[in-house]
């Protein structure tokens, strides 16, 4: 018993000596009690838990709860106030805007890009072969410069902000080979295209790690830096929209993700802060 | 003995809990029954807008192309449908086999052992046989047949069949094990071995094990959404070549779930899972009726 208590005193001084930089923002939270829910896009999910996970431990009388289900979900959820923050992965759409009254709030900017196998020895694709490959005109990875094989398409699935940023910016809304495997998220695609030497899909910026192989479009480099000094133009906004007059305490949440700290967690996440 | 007795010579405490035991049991069944229909009208309710706007028309076409607003399910219909029976049809024979081995057809401590792997095989989630499949079964295939990236309808399909087999496995074994002991007196009387009373009696006196483990495998084909969402290919197109990409009505329906709740795209889920529940609905009720028929039950 006695061991235990040890134990707990030691944690709770270790966790008061690396309570996190940047409290004084947290102050914000200080007479504030109550709960938020979060709810939607699954790319925002790594920002909401670290912010969420720092404020509660400052002040555990708050509670945050953090669910997915996609852009769809989240801007339902929220316009029929089952939760106080829904995310979306793309601005909200018309019949979104005229069936529910929201105020959407872009904090992040992520590029998406092109990614293959890691050993196609293609390294570079222009706009238009990225289109003619997906729109099923080239069919075989030896028209742009690989080895002889054919292309197997990967898309996500239409629920995904991830295809309708790269369809709408990359593909001009062109055609896309209706035989292209779906999968339903980055981990998935990744997961397909570490397996398959002949395979082509995309990706969110934030996800590309060692496993795939983003090649250069156009010339140049797909990563955060570069989508944001603009010359990657493949990119959208991550969004937190609200109910018009939110809670104090969902409001201060919303500032809290624009303060310094929640730009650390946005840039350690793999997308690029915005200013409020 | 001084215990109060009803009319039916019974205990007072022992017809109380008879009676409510059996009072318990239909009120659950009656509770089952009223979910399902409950169910049923929710998605009605809720694919109301689609039949009522005359949009039924957009949705049975053969087009799923959501960017050009065209809506079609059929591709996710015949998905489904071209996945489930072909996985039953190579499930339910082996799993008769396997029964069958295992109730005295093979030597004893072999067919112990196979049930017992079966067993174990019915509490692997499903997830962990779609994950197994995208690093071993996709990669051969692709090895194999040199077309195509590997997720498709056969890998899809293999992979179900290994799903459902223990399932049905289970079912028939526990309706032999039920009718083995009321037989086996008899057959041994009668100087059969043990193959003939399984072939000759048991077997066939296990119709309605055969016939139930049949639809619940068959539901169980049609309803999987991870073996086909992580294996197919899930393109929304007519299931053409064993080795082309295709997707059914459940994948169908996780895909599609997070999009727009206010687009025709989301409306075409509800259709989906009126559909399915149809099906299995149906499948069900032709099944029993074709038993009623067949059989003469003695």
């Amino acid at each position: 018993m006695k061991r235990i208590l040890t134990a707990l005193i030691a944690i709770g001084c270790i966790l008061a000596v690396t309570c996190p930089a940047g409290a004084s923002e947290l102050d914000a939270f200080a007479n504030l009690k109550g709960t938020i829910n979060i709810a939607g896009g699954t790319a925002h999910i790594p920002v909401m838990k670290d912010c969420a996970r720092n404020i509660m431990q400052a002040y555990p009388e708050i509670r945050i709860t953090i669910a997915g289900g996609g852009s769809g979900i989240g801007a339902q959820k929220v316009g029929e106030g089952l939760v106080d923050i829904g995310n979306t992965g793309r601005a909200l759409s018309a019949k979104e805007k005229a069936k529910y009254d929201l105020v959407s709030y872009p904090f992040a900017i992520d590029g998406v890009c092109t990614v293959l196998h890691k050993d196609n020895p293609v390294s570079e694709l222009s706009s238009q072969q990225v289109r003619d490959i997906f729109a099923g005109t080239i069919t075989n990875w030896n028209q742009v410069g690989g080895q002889d094989g054919p292309i197997n398409v990967y898309v996500r699935d239409e629920a995904s902000g991830t295809r309708a940023v790269y369809w709408k910016k990359l593909l001009n809304k062109g055609d896309v080979v209706a035989n292209a495997n779906v999968v339903p998220s980055n981990g998935a695609m990744k997961t397909a295209l570490s397996r398959d030497p002949f395979g082509i899909g995309y990706v969110s910026i934030g996800h590309l790690d060692n496993t795939v192989k983003a090649p250069l479009l156009d010339g140049i480099e797909p990563n955060q830096e570069n989508a944001k000094n603009g010359t990657y133009k493949v990119v959208r906004k991550l969004y937190m929209n609200t109910r018009p007059n939110p809670s104090a305490l969902t409001s201060a949440f919303i500032e809290y993700v624009y303060s310094p700290s929640g730009a650390a967690i946005i840039t350690k996440s793999g997308f690029i802060p915005m200013q409020k | 003995m001084q215990s109060h007795t009803t009319s039916r010579d019974m205990p007072l405490h022992r017809f109380l809990r008879e009676t409510l035991f059996r009072e318990t049991t239909r009120i659950c069944g009656l509770i089952c029954a009223a979910i399902v229909v409950t169910i049923f009208a929710f998605l009605l309710w809720f694919s109301w807008p689609l039949l009522a706007q005359g949009k039924i028309a957009t949705i049975v076409s053969l087009a799923w192309r959501p960017f050009h607003g065209q809506f079609g399910i059929l591709p996710m219909i015949a998905g489904s449908l071209s996945l489930a029976i072909p996985a039953m049809l190579l499930a339910f024979p082996m799993a008769l086999g396997i029964t069958l081995f295992a109730h005295g057809l093979g030597p004893r401590l072999p067919g112990k052992a196979v049930l017992t792997l079966v067993h174990f095989m019915t509490s692997i989630p499903t997830v962990v046989y779609g994950f197994a499949a995208v690093f071993l079964l996709i990669p051969l295939l692709r090895a194999t047949f040199a077309r195509g990236s590997g997720f498709s309808w056969l890998a899809a399909m293999l992979t179900l069949t290994v799903l459902v087999l223990p399932t049905i496995v289970l079912f028939i074994h526990t309706h032999f094990s039920l009718v083995e002991p009321q037989v086996t007196r008899t057959t041994q009387a009668l100087g059969m071995s043990d193959t003939q009373r399984l072939l000759a009696v048991t077997l066939p006196l296990s119709r309605r094990g055969l016939l139930a483990g049949g639809i619940l495998g068959f539901g169980r084909a049609m309803g999987d959404t991870m073996i086909p969402l992580m294996l197919s290919g899930n393109a929304p197109i007519m299931p053409g070549s064993p080795l082309a990409s295709m997707r059914t009505m459940t994948a169908h329906i996780a895909l599609v779930v997070a999009t727009d709740s206010q687009d025709a795209a989301y409306y075409s889920l509800f259709a989906c899972g009126i559909i399915l529940f149809l099906t299995t609905f149906a499948v069900n009720l032709g099944l029993r009726w074709l038993e009623s028929s067949t059989s003469v039950r003695t």
